[in-house]
């Protein structure tokens, strides 16, 4: 590739990690960072075992255990569900006999992997970043390129630390102007998967830009990056700049001192170049977007608050058409019903997409001074032990208690179902989470993405609500 | 991994989109720390009651889909979590190909690590073939990867593109970790470059 040809986020980080290309044209491109989790690495290790290979790079791994604690004090007394029990012990075999860097439950920087890769600097701009885990997605609001990978793959980066690689398009998404009050970046992200559909990221990474994503703090980046997957895009991307890198400065594993200076030196020549192509370009003016909701079972079924459910029966073709009713019924609703009419039994307020300190106090300024609905039950769940050492200094948690929230220890919790805390079969929720796919939360459980403002203010009325009602008066 | 070069069997009409990995197989089966016995929990929330009992409506607890080894569906298939858990468990139950108009990159990815193929054809051309598959035990599929064609119970043979790598890799049953250990020199010279430029991060 000639270096003088305008080239995207994306190629530079590429081509900086091109360690070969094969015949075929298949990249074999160099991981940085490999982050491991305890549901998708117990078979990755067994494969090093059986083949008697070691870890390549124990200084670009680190391990976390997320997935399956339960976030009540119950996790400080072990593990109750015997299966998970087993898949937190193995990994904890594993780091131990392949000498992995680990961060254990008992750790205050415990957290959602993609809490605190970014958290502790172990995620930096211009890396490449890759964990078994497919809201990776998250890391690359840095400035990286950052995506999930199977568990063969994690076995791959493990033994080798590369991946074999086919480039993907470029698909640039940019916001314009000023995000109306009320909205956050978990709209923004949500009113994108709206407009291009859950593939229509599919084979392309996607660069976020734009004057609405370059005024979005730190926290805004990860929760638009994050979803990136939901619209079928496996990365997502935001180029770095002053905002990253005053975030990345004093983190414990960031480069210090006068390394830090050399860094910020090359992740200033990452941004695009004027002139790059990209072979697919969606525009969004900030000034349209509303609060949104998912009303369906697809991450792209969502609608702007103020919205009503859908007619099954005026879309599309008849496969989509048999699509929607099958939404309708899998979520309890009945078209033209007002969105704002339905009642929730359960607010999540976490996950990967939205549990940092910043939507820790968004949520907090709608709890504050008032109570949970009747009959709701509410759960704050910071995104890492630090995330909630930091929320009760400035007061949060008592926020959250007092309006009768319940305030946990960090972990996925109910954005997956594969812990302790799930929907139970029929139940409606407000989530800040990612996915609403049939039974994400739990089976038969009814999910209802939004932002934490909005999922706040759903545990306060005790229904889906249009945040801009309930904060009306507050500024 | 298995090589997969020709298969022959029931194929199961799937005729949904967006068909996602919690679908597929959902999170609480993802506690095992083995790759093999999945197959039992394969779409469970479609295929099992809420009481335990097997749902008689969906495809594969049906005769003689409960034997297919090719699946059809519709757009985007494998989308959401990049669980391997979901070629795992199609593999346990018994399915070497998925067909369909395209599928999610992640899943994709898994399914040639695990000796799975994974077919893209036309939205019309898979609805043809649901309509073979519907025919049950009498209409056998042939998914031929040797001379990349479909072959239709009529005989009429479709032919797919696919990556010419993959294609080697999975006619053989071949591991790309070994293949990769090979450029070694290229990997250590690669990090030694890096590590003059970028020394914060190496620690």
């Amino acid at each position: 590739m000639s270096a003088t040809k305008p080239r995207t986020l994306y190629d530079k980080i590429f081509d900086a990690h091109l360690v070969e290309t094969l015949p075929d044209g298949t990249a074999l491109l160099y991981i940085d960072r490999h982050l491991v989790h305890e549901v998708t690495s117990p078979q990755a290790f067994e494969g090093l075992r059986m083949a008697k290979r070691p870890v390549r790079r124990l200084d670009g791994t680190m391990a976390v255990v997320d997935h399956n604690i339960a976030t009540d004090a119950s996790r400080f007394t072990g593990i109750d569900d015997p299966e998970s029990r087993v898949q937190v012990e193995t990994l904890e075999r594993n780091v131990k006999e392949f000498n992995v860097p680990y961060i254990p439950l008992t750790d205050a920087r415990q957290g959602i992997v993609h809490i605190i890769g970014p958290e502790q600097g172990l995620s930096l701009p211009g890396m490449t970043i890759v964990c078994g885990d497919s809201h990776t997605s998250t890391h690359g609001a840095l400035g990286a390129l950052a995506f999930g990978i199977g568990t063969s793959e994690v076995e791959h980066v493990l033994a080798t630390q590369t991946l074999l690689q086919k480039r993907a398009k470029n698909m640039r998404v940019t916001v314009e102007g000023q995000l109306p009050a009320g909205c956050t970046a978990k709209d923004i992200v949500l009113a994108i998967i709206g407009k291009i559909g859950t593939a229509g990221g599919n084979g392309h990474v996607i660069e976020y830009a734009g004057s609405t994503i370059r005024a979005l703090d730190m926290a805004g980046r990860f929760s638009i990056c994050n979803m990136s997957i939901e619209a079928g895009a496996r990365a997502g991307m935001i180029a770095p700049d002053q905002t990253t890198f005053d975030y990345v400065k004093g983190r414990p594993y960031a480069p210090q001192g006068e390394a830090f200076d050399r860094a910020v030196e090359w992740w200033k020549t990452l941004p695009t170049d004027e002139g790059a192509v990209f072979d697919k370009e969606v525009f969004l003016d900030a000034a349209e977007i509303v609060p949104m909701v998912s009303w369906g079972t697809s991450p792209e079924d969502v609608l702007p608050i103020t919205a009503t459910v859908p007619d099954p029966e005026g879309g599309g073709d008849e496969a989509r058409r048999e699509q929607l009713r099958r939404m309708v019924e899998y979520m309890g609703l009945t078209p033209g019903q007002k969105l704002t009419d339905l009642k929730v039994d359960v607010v999540f307020i976490g996950s990967c997409t939205n549990s940092r300190i910043e939507d820790m106090r968004a949520a907090a300024a709608i709890a504050r001074g008032r109570k949970v609905a009747e009959g709701v039950r509410a759960m704050v769940v910071p995104g890492s032990g630090l995330v909630k050492l930091q929320a009760e200094r400035e007061g949060l948690d008592a926020v959250f208690k007092e309006a009768g929230f319940e305030w946990r220890e960090a972990g996925c919790s109910m954005c997956l179902g594969m812990n302790p805390d799930k929907l139970k079969p029929g139940q409606r929720c407000a989530s800040t989470s990612n996915r609403n796919f049939e039974g994400r939360q739990g089976p038969g459980g009814r999910t209802h993405l939004c932002s934490p403002a909005m999922a706040a203010a759903a545990a306060i009325t005790g229904h889906l609500t249009d945040v801009r009602e309930i904060a009306q008066g507050m500024h | 991994m298995d090589a997969f070069t020709t298969l022959t069997g029931i194929a199961a009409p799937l005729p949904m989109a967006n068909v996602d990995t919690d679908k597929i197989i959902p999170a609480r089966f993802l506690k095992t720390i083995a790759r093999t016995g999945l197959g039992k929990s394969l779409f469970a929330n479609l295929r099992y009651r809420e009481d335990g009992s097997e749902n008689p409506d969906f495809v594969l607890n049906q005769e003689p889909y409960r034997r297919a080894e090719i699946l059809i569906a519709h757009e985007n298939f494998g989308c959401g979590s990049s669980r391997e858990h979901a070629p795992w468990a199609l593999l346990d139950f018994g399915i070497r190909c998925v067909i369909a108009p395209d599928f999610a990159d992640i899943f994709h990815n898994n399914s040639f690590k695990n000796g799975i193929l994974p077919v893209r054809l036309p939205r019309e051309v898979c609805d043809q073939l649901m309509e073979d598959a519907r025919l049950g035990a009498n209409a056998r599929i042939t998914v031929d990867l040797e001379r990349q064609v479909v072959v239709r119970p009529n005989g009429e043979e479709i032919p797919f593109e696919i990556d010419p790598l993959r294609r080697h890799l999975l006619l053989n049953g071949l591991d790309d970790i070994g293949q990769t250990m090979q450029q070694a020199p290229a990997i250590d010279s690669f990090e030694a470059r890096q590590r003059a430029a970028q020394p914060w991060l190496y620690r």
